[in-house]
């Protein structure tokens, strides 16, 4: 029994998803191999191999990997996927595109999100935002699992496996890359942040958004977040949404500034270590879950928090 | 060009549910039911297409109870032209849906398969890829915006980190993030003309498909309960808190 982990990387590094994904695969009882498909991402593979718990490195290097494409990745994924009994992904906006590509060819189930392996064959995983905890048993022979990366310390490094390369796929001809508009910023990333500063649809624009909120990320060394509803009012960008359907965030630090605390908000931030409230609406639902609730008008507590840190 | 919008009946995205206390799953009798929230962004794109005369045909699309039916109806008023239920009281898992839609797939031939990116009740967000993978088509997930032109799709996704467009080739799938588009409402008349529209029922075992579940739900809990912690009275306070007692700053 050998459990595949599907490496997220970029830029020839080994992303953080990878390692709290190789901490599920550990639990699942098995050796794990990691697979790095991509182009020039050798670095990436050199740096999985050092992780701990790793047994071996399958390195496919070729440019139809260059830029993640769906129907490359799986199909690279499916080259070796039957000398496995779980293949794991992280639950990260790639490894939600490719997963269940690979399950379905293999005529298998997918478990999505899995937060907890129990066992070889069950999992846990939140539905219904989160307001529910199902365990499910998986009968197939082969398991495709996304992993929520929140539920999962990340592995330590200290491991020495051999990197083997393995033939890449060639193209498949139904899609090619046009663009990519990355949003640039010197802060932790979001997922990975120990602290986050989040917003809502009370910070009113754009600008203000800024104004008031990166002096406190900056102070704080944290990471931007935001609600959907500030992000559908044009606020934030979209790769900031903290929720059900957009991130899922568990950093030691959470400050919800003008977040009302909507189910769908709280799905995706009430792992946090620490949540800090600050809104005037006594009644918001988002202080049922703070610990610390700041009754006040954020244009004028934020800054004052600003200075008193 | 035809395409097909598969749509999901959902718990309303506006109910909290309750776990039954027996932990066999959650409680929905009674419940507020809808169209999942990104499959109605789904049949709007599609209506959006039509206008601009890209689509000639927008089939609806549903598998499960006899009252997806409802969730159809919603589908053709919101301007959808037919609508085929594939109707089953059991338990319908990503996988059968996508087999499902395989079949439909091949009997309609669309030129594109535009489905919500994740159903708000299981939270799978499977179904769409495994239709692209049984299919053999390409996909392009998390759609903020698509493009048709020259026998191409282009569609720029919501990805980790930013934007990203890809191009495909027709037939394609694709499956909605939140900023594509915003529904319409529906209106009366409208609501009036779909319930005139053609609606065909169908059963798994008419597409030939085996819909057994593959994952078997051992029991379903309520989750970890966060309590509510302490309200403070100003700024100072809560630096204090956070310093002295939560030690997190």
């Amino acid at each position: 029994m050998t459990v595949l982990v599907i490496a997220e990387h970029e830029h020839g590094t080994l992303k953080g998803a990878t390692l709290n994904t190789v901490t599920a695969a550990v639990a699942c009882g098995a050796d794990v191999h990691v697979l790095i498909a991509g182009h020039n991402a050798s670095g990436a593979a050199q740096a999985a191999a050092k992780v701990a718990g790793v047994a071996k490195v399958l390195h496919a290097d070729g440019a139809s990997l260059a830029e993640q494409l769906a129907e490359n990745v799986a199909a690279q994924v499916l080259a070796i996927a039957k000398n496995y009994s779980h293949i794991l992904f992280p639950a990260t906006a790639h490894g939600k595109n490719v997963a269940p590509r690979v399950a379905a060819v293999l005529d298998v189930a997918q478990i999505s999100d899995a937060t907890k392996i129990i066992s070889a064959d069950t999992f846990e995983r939140p539905i219904y935002a989160g307001n529910a905890i199902a365990t499910v048993q998986s009968a197939d022979a082969i398991k495709v699992i996304t992993v929520r990366t929140t539920g999962f310390d990340a592995a330590a490094q200290g491991g020495s496996a051999a990197v083997e390369s393995i033939a890449a796929v060639a193209d498949s001809g139904l899609s090619s890359f046009v663009g990519r508009e990355v949003t640039k910023s010197d802060r932790p990333e979001l997922t990975a942040a120990k602290i986050i500063v989040s917003g809502g649809r009370a910070m009113g624009s754009n600008d203000k958004f800024t104004e008031v909120l990166t002096p406190l990320a900056d102070k704080l060394g944290a990471a931007l977040g935001a609600s959907r509803a500030a992000v559908d009012a044009g606020y934030a960008p979209n790769d900031w949404q903290v929720g059900q359907t957009g991130k899922i965030v568990a950093p030691q630090l959470y400050i919800a500034c003008g977040i009302s605390g909507a189910i769908q908000h709280l799905a995706g931030m009430k792992d946090s270590k620490v949540i800090v409230a600050i809104n005037k609406d006594p009644e918001a639902p988002i202080f049922s879950v703070a610990d610390y609730g700041l009754e006040a008008d954020l244009f004028t507590a934020v800054p004052e928090l600003v200075k008193a840190l | 060009m035809k395409v097909l919008v598969p749509v999901k009946r959902v718990v309303d995205y506006n109910v909290k549910v309750r776990v039954k206390s027996d932990g066999t799953g959650v409680d929905i009798a009674n419940v507020k039911m809808s169209m999942n929230p990104f499959d109605e962004i789904a049949v709007e794109e599609a209506v959006r297409l039509k206008e601009k005369g890209v689509v000639t045909e927008i089939i609806a699309v549903s598998c499960g109870v006899a009252q997806c039916q409802e969730t159809l109806r919603t589908a053709m008023a919101i301007g959808a032209d037919r609508a085929i239920l594939v109707e089953t009281t059991d338990e319908l898992q990503p996988l059968a849906v996508a087999k499902l839609l395989k079949a439909l797939y091949d009997k309609e031939q669309p030129g594109l398969v535009i489905l919500g990116k994740q159903a708000i009740d299981d939270d799978c967000n499977q179904t769409g890829q495994m239709l692209a993978a049984l299919a053999k088509l390409p996909q392009a997930t998390f759609a903020s915006k698509v493009v048709v032109a020259d026998g191409h799709v282009s569609v720029t996704r919501e990805v980790d980190g930013g934007l990203e467009t890809i191009k495909l080739k027709l037939p394609a799938i694709i499956t909605t993030d939140l900023r594509l588009n915003e529904p319409r409402y529906v209106t009366l008349p409208n609501i009036m003309k779909a319930k005139k529209k053609p609606l065909e029922m169908l059963k798994p075992a008419d597409l030939g498909v085996d819909a057994a579940p593959r994952i078997k739900t051992l029991k379903v809990s309520e989750p970890p309960k966060r309590g509510a912690g302490v309200k403070v009275p100003d700024v100072t306070t809560l630096v204090a808190k956070l310093k002295n007692e939560a030690k997190v700053i």
